[in-house]
């Protein structure tokens, strides 16, 4: 059995992350880093850090001391309701800045509160996880300053004073490193400035390195995670496909209730013109092109939503497309309930289209539908006795059911030895 | 006869009740749902019902299961169904109820003398299956079936059996004598191994029976 290739769902476009730039960028060409905006960025990044939370630290001091002065009023719990809710507008303010280093998209972890009204948006952010985890991060942030401040001054201030030893030392300056190291002759400042240079460009390089650690602690903790955005992802898409379903129906609807329904009528219309003495060989030529007419339009809508299938169900649809094959097909079903209709339509258009593949190019004498419930997922294996060699890659159509069938996160494999049989065989996930 | 009708499209409902008019029967009542149909029948208690497969309000089988319900609720009660596409399990939801019903295509209508034909053979107790049908149980190429064995004329025999003629519609369908028809009819439930049933409805049954057996 091979799988056939579908765009794989969010699982694997997202496990692979992206590495975020600054990694990359310190691990390319020294030189082409040491010139781009990086160096910088990471300064910017580290060095406003702290002003952030210091405001906060501020914000939260006020609301701190208002709330406890106000406590015997009910408007001090309020205040010291939002001394943890305070994290959330820091959070923003973080993930803003969280563009200099990282261009990926950082959505909001948080949710929309479910009314309007601020007493409600207040309960529900203290309900939430996420304002928690922006609470421990802004006071983690917070203690993570002085890092954040100390690591570029000592690089930049240690290594420009470093640098500029031979410039200090020829106007009489020395320079001490501890209580044993005087530096105050211009061959040993010389050296020292060629290994200040050397040291700057290592500090750059932790500089940037220390500013995408805290990025990525940032993004760990305030940003809405990969899981999530799978399940909006996964559910958008049965939303789409739903919405398709809705579509295709919604078209039946509208050939059926129009143009069928007058084609009908014409013909009904023609039948009394015939009973009253009209030339029999023209009325039964227009019967016969109106017929004909209405035959097409048939198979046009049985492509695009057999009725039987919202009447019946799976099963019965499928024994409905058996009758109508022109290779003898047996249909062995067992599902306890309905799947839901949009997981109902795709495994249709799977058994449609497999068995016009084996009525086209297998060769096959007979065929079997089997569609069964596994655990979660509907499971359906078209198997058949022709000449195998199927081959997905090659415009069978299969391709497109792979892709059909990825949409609700399902698989389709494919056994076509040469001399056959064809075995096709779907899992459908089924949330019912 | 009297006639019931019920089918939501006031264009057809009117084409059809012109039909029925136009061919010496009587429209007693022309509705446009389910429910609407069953009042009526209680009502007007009709000779024959002829309905619509897909009616208000949900507009998916309402006609056919209304059908079948009346069936259960009036036993022997001629019911015709008319649909805009044949499906065999409808037709099979039907059969099983016994005789003095039909199946057919909606714009089997047209064809004004055969429709009729069709209706008064319901209302007698036969059984009437749309050729669509039939068509697709004969269609299959299953080899090694004993329908292989069949001549084309037996074929052609066959079919209109299935659809629910008698010998004697079926010899005016060939252009050939009932005597010939009986015989060829006779071979046929031979060859494939069905009991000869005096009765039409069971004749249709045993046949559509063994085309879907051989489908399998």
């Amino acid at each position: 059995m091979t799988a056939v290739d579908a765009p794989r769902t969010g699982a694997a476009r997202h496990g692979a992350a992206v590495r975020p730039g600054a990694w990359r960028a310190m691990a390319g060409n020294p030189l082409r880093f040491l010139i781009s905006s990086w160096p910088w960025r990471a300064l910017a990044y580290l060095a406003t850090g702290p002003l952030v939370a210091a405001a906060w630290l501020a914000a939260v001091a006020v609301l701190a001391a208002a709330g406890v002065v106000l406590t015997p009023v009910v408007a001090g719990v309020v205040l010291l309701a939002l001394v943890p809710v305070s994290a959330v507008g820091y959070a923003a303010v973080e993930r803003r800045r969280l563009r200099w280093l990282d261009p990926r998209p950082a959505p909001t972890p948080h949710r929309e509160p479910p009314r309007p009204g601020p007493r409600p948006w207040l309960g529900f952010r203290l309900r939430e996880a996420a304002t928690w985890r922006e609470l421990g991060y802004a006071l983690l942030s917070s203690l993570l300053a002085v890092v954040d401040l100390a690591v570029p001054f000592v690089i930049i201030v240690g290594s420009t004073v470093s640098a500029s030893a031979p410039w200090l030392v020829d106007h009489g300056d020395q320079l001490q490193y501890g209580p044993s190291v005087t530096v105050d002759r211009p061959p040993e400042a010389w050296a020292v400035a060629v290994t200040a240079v050397l040291l700057l460009v290592a500090g750059l390089y932790a500089m940037t390195a220390l500013a995408a650690a805290r990025a990525a602690l940032a993004r760990a903790l305030l940003v809405r995670a990969v899981e999530e955005e799978l399940v909006e992802v996964r559910a958008s898409r049965a939303r789409m496909a739903g919405a398709f379903e809705a579509e295709r129906r919604r078209i039946e609807r509208d050939l059926h209730d129009g143009a069928q329904q007058r084609l009908t009528g014409l013909i009904m219309t023609l039948g009394l013109a015939g009973l009253d003495g009209a030339d029999p060989a023209l009325i039964g030529k227009g019967r016969a092109e109106a017929r004909a007419a209405l035959e097409e339009l048939r198979d046009l809508v049985r492509g695009i939503h057999p009725s039987v299938l919202t009447d019946r169900g799976l099963a019965a649809a499928v024994a409905s497309l058996a009758e109508r094959s022109p290779v003898p097909v047996e249909v062995r079903a067992d599902l306890p309930a309905r799947p839901p209709e949009s997981v109902e339509s795709a495994a249709y258009f799977v058994v449609a289209e497999a068995l016009a593949n084996v009525a086209k190019h297998s060769g096959a004498t007979r065929a079997r539908v089997t569609l069964r419930r596994a655990g979660p997922a509907l499971v359906l294996e078209i198997w058949d006795d022709g000449a195998g060699g199927a081959d997905a890659s090659r415009g069978t159509g299969l391709q497109g059911l792979a892709d059909r069938v990825a949409v609700h996160d399902g698989s389709l494999r494919l056994s076509s030895p040469h001399g056959g049989p064809t075995i096709v065989r779907v899992e459908i996930p089924c949330a019912s | 006869m009297r006639v019931v009708i019920a089918e939501d499209s006031v264009l057809l409902r009117e084409g059809l009740s012109q039909i029925l008019t136009r061919s010496g029967h009587v429209v007693a009542a022309a509705v446009g749902d389910a429910p609407a149909l069953a009042a009526a029948v209680a009502e007007d208690r009709p000779d024959i019902v002829v309905t619509d497969v897909r009616m208000p309000p949900g507009f998916r089988d309402e006609g056919l299961r209304a059908a079948l319900a009346l069936r259960a609720e009036h036993p022997g009660l001629p019911v015709l169904v008319l649909s805009q596409y044949v499906e065999q399990s409808y037709a099979a939801d039907l059969l099983h109820t016994g005789g003095g019903v039909g199946y057919l295509l909606k714009d089997r209508v047209g064809e004004v003398a055969e429709f009729v034909e069709a209706l008064d053979r319901v209302a007698a107790g036969g059984t009437v299956i749309d050729p669509d049908v039939v068509r697709g149980l004969l269609a299959r190429r299953a080899r090694d079936t004993p329908l292989e064995r069949l001549t084309a004329r037996e074929r052609e025999v066959l079919a209109l059996m299935a659809e629910g003629r008698s010998n004697g519609a079926v010899a005016r369908a060939l252009v050939v004598s009932e005597a010939a028809v009986i015989k060829h009819v006779g071979s046929i439930f031979a060859k494939l191994d069905l009991h000869r049933t005096p009765d039409d409805h069971r004749r249709v049954l045993a046949v559509l029976t063994h085309l879907r057996g051989a489908s399998r």
